[in-house]
């Protein structure tokens, strides 16, 4: 089923990491496997890479810490090899970090470097975009990741009932659009013709670090705007006549924060426009954990894109 | 979690769903037969407990619930001649399963309102999402603004009246009864349908299957006046009016029940 969360402030900063999670929390019973963040923080020219080096649930076998520390020496190696000038590098959770850089070079050539170091899978990568996924509910996974004092200006959210992949932190979304910074994508459906473009995108050199279809579409559009230069809303629209499948998914950049359904209109959406902000939710009872007072929604309808930029 | 007042545990029945086992809050305030409850603090089982034993237990017929919050499945199941306000949005699978009562929603409704409903009045301020009223088989169902996809699938009678803009697959495999919408509609309108009448004022981007257009009788016109009359809504000046076409109708092969052993 899953349930997708989204908002967005035209013009003021706010608590979003807190936002996002009474908005995720109260569709807890939409997915209860995995839950995930794609947050905007304020632009710096640094760079954040939230990356992982296992999954939440991998066996701890005798020598996983050791491994782990071996391969995050092996990651600020790489990091420094490649030209990216380490800020800092933070342990979020025994498997989970998080680094800031500065960078000025091919994000796909760092992203491959570094996921190349065994175990290793960068989540997201941008100067404003942070995904933090894991296995849990959203409560949880805040708490883990210390979300409570995120600000920032614009954020989607993803509750997981695992359909077609596993319960792990590949396959939760948000999914980063890799090779393209500060992108994501969070989907409910399903796609038919996941292996059709499998294929197609693999052929043109993008990796897939899950067997989750929702990936696809992370990485249809980057490649739409990165190598077509399309905008968002346009790349958008293309997916509605080339992704066949059930859906309602989200896409933020670093500016703008876009909603597509599907020809069917087969899952639901729920929407909230106001002068200050913009949200949506898979239920309206998410949108009213942030605002909680009577309001005026509405459904949009099928085969609708919608992009509201700030 | 908090630990709301009234329920003691949760517990799992045999199919693994949680039921919260919840008691009657007793919150209403009671006046001259009329009852009021803030559902604001109350999970959805204590509102709905609360709302039977209120109509059931009391005897009351005319009830309020302040503050609904959009929450899910609100008011099932109500099989009694009643008045019943909801001051606010109810969620998804509201009021389903009705026999009887009249209802007003001062906010709007998610998807699946009023499913299965048999008799009585519901009447929908603002939006409502998909799937309103399927499968209804009796009552009016007023939706003031505009409903999301495939409203009235499976209808099996009763009228559906939209103010606003119906989305695709309206009236999907309709099966009797009346849908009446002043707006427009989306792509594949009465697809499948087998029999009753789409009233539409605005435009239609694409039929359905063995949808077609109908003539216009006089009973037409009586059913729309009386129904605007009835509500209180601005009538569009005119409405065209589509039905099934039967190219699809393949009745004459009997249900194996029907059939009659012939000995030549």
């Amino acid at each position: 089923m899953c349930g997708i969360a989204g908002i967005i402030h035209r013009d003021a900063e706010s608590d979003i990491g807190t936002e996002m999670e009474v908005m995720l929390q109260s569709m807890k019973h939409r997915g209860p496997d995995s839950a995930g963040y794609a947050l905007f923080g304020p632009a710096t020219d640094l760079v954040v890479i939230r990356f992982k080096l296992a999954d939440a649930n991998d066996p701890r076998d005798f020598d996983f810490r050791d491994r782990l520390e071996r391969n995050r020496l092996e990651v600020e190696s790489r990091l420094n090899k490649i030209g990216a000038s380490i800020d800092r590098v933070e342990s979020e959770t025994d498997y989970a970090y998080r680094a800031v850089v500065r960078y000025d070079g091919d994000v796909k050539a760092l992203a491959d470097y570094l996921e190349d170091v065994p175990g290793c899978e960068v989540l997201s990568l941008g100067h404003s975009l942070e995904i933090v996924k894991d296995l849990g509910d959203a409560n949880e996974v805040s708490q883990m990741y210390g979300l409570a004092g995120f600000r920032g200006t614009h954020a989607i959210g993803h509750v997981r009932m695992a359909t077609e992949s596993d319960v792990d932190i590949s396959g939760a979304h948000p999914y980063w659009a890799y090779p393209f910074s500060d992108v994501a994508v969070v989907h409910n459906g399903q796609l038919t013709n996941y292996f059709h473009w499998r294929r197609r995108l693999e052929r043109s050199g993008h990796r897939f670090q899950s067997e989750c279809d929702s990936e696809i579409i992370a990485v249809y559009l980057a490649e739409k705007m990165a190598a077509d230069g399309a905008s968002l809303e346009d790349a958008m629209n293309e997916s509605l006549e080339e992704l066949d499948g059930v859906f309602t998914y989200m896409a933020v950049t670093q500016d703008s924060l876009g909603v597509a359904k599907d020809e069917m209109a087969a899952k639901p959406l729920v929407l909230y426009e106001s002068d200050d902000l913009v949200a949506m939710a898979s239920e309206e009872i998410a949108i009213r954990a942030v605002l909680n007072r009577e309001i005026d929604t509405v459904d949009p309808y099928e085969g609708q894109v919608l992009v509201w930029s700030r | 979690m908090e630990q709301v007042a009234g329920e003691r545990k949760i517990t799992y029945d045999a199919r693994g769903l949680a039921e919260p086992i919840a008691d009657v809050p007793h919150v209403s305030e009671i006046t001259d037969g009329r009852a009021t409850f803030d559902a604001a603090p109350l999970t959805t089982r204590q509102i709905n407990l609360e709302l039977r034993s209120l109509i059931y237990d009391q005897g009351i017929r005319d009830v309020t619930v302040l503050n609904p919050g959009a929450k899910h499945s609100i008011g099932v199941g109500i099989l009694q001649r009643c008045t019943i306000r909801y001051a606010g949005s109810l969620g998804y699978f509201g009021l389903g399963l009705i026999d009887g009562p009249e209802i007003v929603v001062e906010g709007r409704v998610g998807w699946s309102v009023c499913e299965n409903m048999m008799s009585g009045v519901v009447v929908i301020e603002k939006n409502a999402g998909s799937l309103a009223g399927a499968a209804i088989r009796g009552g009016d169902l007023v939706i003031k603004r505009s409903v999301g996809a495939r409203t009235g699938i499976d209808q099996k009678g009763g009228t559906i009246i939209v103010g606003g803009d119906a989305g695709s697959m309206t009236a999907f495999m309709m099966q009797r009864g009346r849908q009446i919408i002043c707006g427009d509609v989306g792509p594949g309108l009465g697809d499948s349908m087998y029999d009753g009448a789409i009233y539409v004022a605005g435009k239609v981007k694409s039929l359905g299957i063995d949808c077609v257009e109908a003539e216009w009788s006089d009973a037409d016109t009586e059913l729309i006046d009386r129904k605007f009359s009835i509500y209180g809504l601005d009538k569009p000046d005119s409405f065209q009016k589509f039905v099934c076409g039967k190219v699809l109708y393949n009745y004459d092969n009997l249900e194996p029940s029907e059939k009659k052993l012939v000995i030549h």
